[in-house]
């Protein structure tokens, strides 16, 4: 299995002076392709400014992150854009989806925006909707799906265009702990068979049994690394008893 | 790219895009009926001096370049002749009167123009011939009176005047048809030199004068590339007089520049207005996707597909409204009956939807700039 996604040293202050905050302090982790790794912790932890960073969206004060052995620190907004695009897949917790473009065409929009092809075959958002259930919902706008069928056109959306890394900014946040359970399973199972490196931020530990490891962060810190199977679905299902 | 995302949002939300699409029709006729008014009503004032056969007109020295208070005498129109580089010279006599018709048009109040037949001053006629003699009792009509009155070549017009405290009235025979030069906002009727000084409405009837006094001579030059050597030679070498060119005189009109510049100050603003809404307009749909602008940057969409994609749809809905606004304009004007003041121009209709054309990116612009500045950080929920 190849590190599709590396952070060295990772820090970010926000402010400075006597102002200054330090949101993550010196985190280094791995994440294979094939992996699903669970970012976890309180709010204010850090975990959602690591996303960011990650993501390219924000710049770390000092240290680096590699995605497909790439430092996007030094590329300018147009050239993250780009790469963006087309090594990493995202949802988020709200604002997911484009509202005037149709579930299919909005998964479709992350192979307009890399120029591929819309079908290999059978079309490929179609494809990938179907597999997530989503076969009568193709042609309905945001507005007229709920909230787990739009957590899933997103994850459609981060997979269609085959990126190195995936990134979940809480997406089981709307929905209920049924629908959540299915949303975050199924996202597994496509991170695992599609070999994509995932990484979902959430607080929510119940979620756990379907990820590889769990990054315990707090106060900016990594506080714990969580690899082992029996250990996760201990904290899963721990948490699950206290609800 | 930037033409989907544009063309896929505008489909989706054709309602709210129509409405904007209308409210800048709207915009765009009062545009263009203020500039067809301003055309209409400039006309009204200026289409006689404007389309003068001589390219300088004489008034009385001091006159203030009013046609009303200058007079000149047939001695002023001899000095003017002699004058070397004069081609031609005529005498142009001005003043109101009642036109009256046998076919039972409505009496039409008229500008009576007294010209010298075959001399500057006199317009062509379109349909017919000219004026043959100085004391011929015949007119040559605007095409304004012919339209209003239904009245054509061959017809008779009745001259209504006061003479003292008589009220007479004088039979023309219409020999001729011009096209359309009113004065003094009213269409008008031209007559020979001699004719004018019977018809027209004087105080005293019996008052025969020695000398035929006009109001302004009209001068036909032989190169008119020279007007202002010209201009200057005639006030040199005439005594009393003051020299302007066609459109010097007829900006001089009195209430035309004021006119003018009222209904321009309105088109000016109505722009003005169209800008405001349009940018306001865009600049609200703005201010409510910035979430889905943050979250669209994030998933590796530019700044230039974003911003592109915001100014193909504003220009297409300010396009789309500005010629809804101009058809609608075109047609609704063909309704309007002859005697309003509304003419659509190609000089006036042009720079009118050349300068609603540009309104809309102009307004455009604050909210494509805005979309530019939002951080793709907001998919987050995070903003800098």
């Amino acid at each position: 299995m190849s590190v599709a996604l590396r952070a060295e040293n990772v820090t970010k202050i926000y402010g400075s002076g006597a102002d200054a905050v330090t949101a993550v302090d010196n985190v280094s982790f791995e994440v294979n392709s094939g992996e699903f790794v669970a970012l976890v912790g309180p709010s204010g932890s850090g975990k959602t400014t690591m996303l960011a960073m990650l993501a390219g969206l924000l710049s770390p004060s000092s240290g680096k992150i590699f995605i497909a052995g790439q430092e996007m620190s030094n590329m300018g907004d147009r050239q993250r854009a780009t790469f963006r695009r087309q090594y990493i897949g995202f949802t988020f917790q709200q604002n997911n989806l484009v509202p005037y473009l149709s579930a299919r065409d909005n998964v479709d929009l992350m192979l307009r925006l890399n120029k591929k092809p819309l079908r290999n075959g059978v079309v490929k958002s179609e494809e990938m909707l179907t597999r997530l259930g989503l076969e009568h919902r193709m042609h309905h706008y945001p507005s007229e799906l709920s909230g787990g069928q739009q957590q899933r056109v997103a994850i459609a959306r981060a997979l269609i265009h085959e990126p190195a890394v995936v990134l979940a900014d809480e997406p089981t946040a709307s929905l209920d702990t049924t629908l959540a359970y299915q949303v975050v399973e199924t996202f597994a199972n496509l991170i695992h068979e599609q070999g994509r490196a995932g990484i979902m931020v959430t607080h929510d530990l119940r979620m756990a049994k379907f990820v590889d490891r769990v990054i315990q962060m707090q106060d900016g810190e990594i506080h714990r690394i969580i690899n082992d199977r029996a250990e996760i679905d201990e904290l899963a299902s721990l948490s699950a008893a206290l609800g | 790219m930037a033409f989907y995302l544009a063309f896929k949002e505008v489909w989706h939300s054709k309602g709210r895009f129509l409405l904007i699409a209308s409210i800048v029709a709207l915009i765009t006729t009062l545009v263009l009926f203020i500039a067809a008014l301003a055309e209409g009503l400039g006309d009204g004032n200026r289409e006689y001096l404007e389309k003068l056969n001589g390219e300088l007109i004489v008034y009385q020295d001091n006159s203030e370049l009013s046609v009303s208070a200058s007079r000149l005498g047939r001695s002023t129109l001899a000095e003017v002749r002699r004058v070397d580089g004069v081609a031609d010279a005529g005498q142009v006599f001005f003043s109101s009167s009642t036109l009256e018709f046998l076919n039972g048009s409505e009496p039409l109040d008229v500008s009576l123009v007294g010209v010298e037949p075959g001399k500057p001053g006199e317009p062509p006629a379109y349909e017919g011939v000219g004026l043959s003699r100085d004391r011929a009792n015949e007119a040559v009509l605007d095409r304004n009176v012919a339209l209003r009155a239904g009245v054509e070549v061959g017809d008779t017009v009745i001259v209504k005047s006061v003479q003292g405290t008589e009220e007479e009235r004088y039979p023309l025979t219409v020999v001729g048809i011009s096209d359309g030069r009113q004065f003094f906002l009213q269409p008008s009727i031209f007559v020979p030199q001699l004719t004018w000084e019977k018809v027209s409405p004087q105080g005293d009837p019996d008052g025969a004068q020695g000398d035929l006094i006009s109001n302004v001579i009209a001068v036909k030059i032989a190169n008119p590339a020279q007007l202002d050597v010209m201009k200057a030679r005639l006030e040199a070498n005439v005594g009393d007089v003051e020299v302007a060119d066609r459109v010097t005189a007829y900006e001089a009109t009195p209430g035309y520049s004021a006119q003018q510049s009222t209904l321009n100050t309105q088109r000016y603003f109505t722009l003005l207005i169209g800008v405001l809404v349009i940018g306001g307009f865009f600049q609200i749909q703005t201010l409510q996707k910035v979430a889905q602008i943050g979250m669209l940057k994030a998933i590796g969409t530019t700044n230039a597909v974003v911003a592109l994609a915001a100014a193909i749809q504003i220009v297409a809905v300010n396009t789309l409204g500005v010629f809804i606004g101009a058809a609608g304009s075109l047609l609704l004007s063909l309704t309007f009956p002859v005697e309003v003041p509304i003419v659509f121009t190609s000089q006036a209709v042009i720079p009118a939807v050349a300068s609603l054309l540009i309104i809309g990116p102009l307004g455009g612009l604050v909210s494509v700039w805005a979309l530019t500045r939002v951080e793709p950080l907001r998919a987050l929920g995070l903003a800098q």
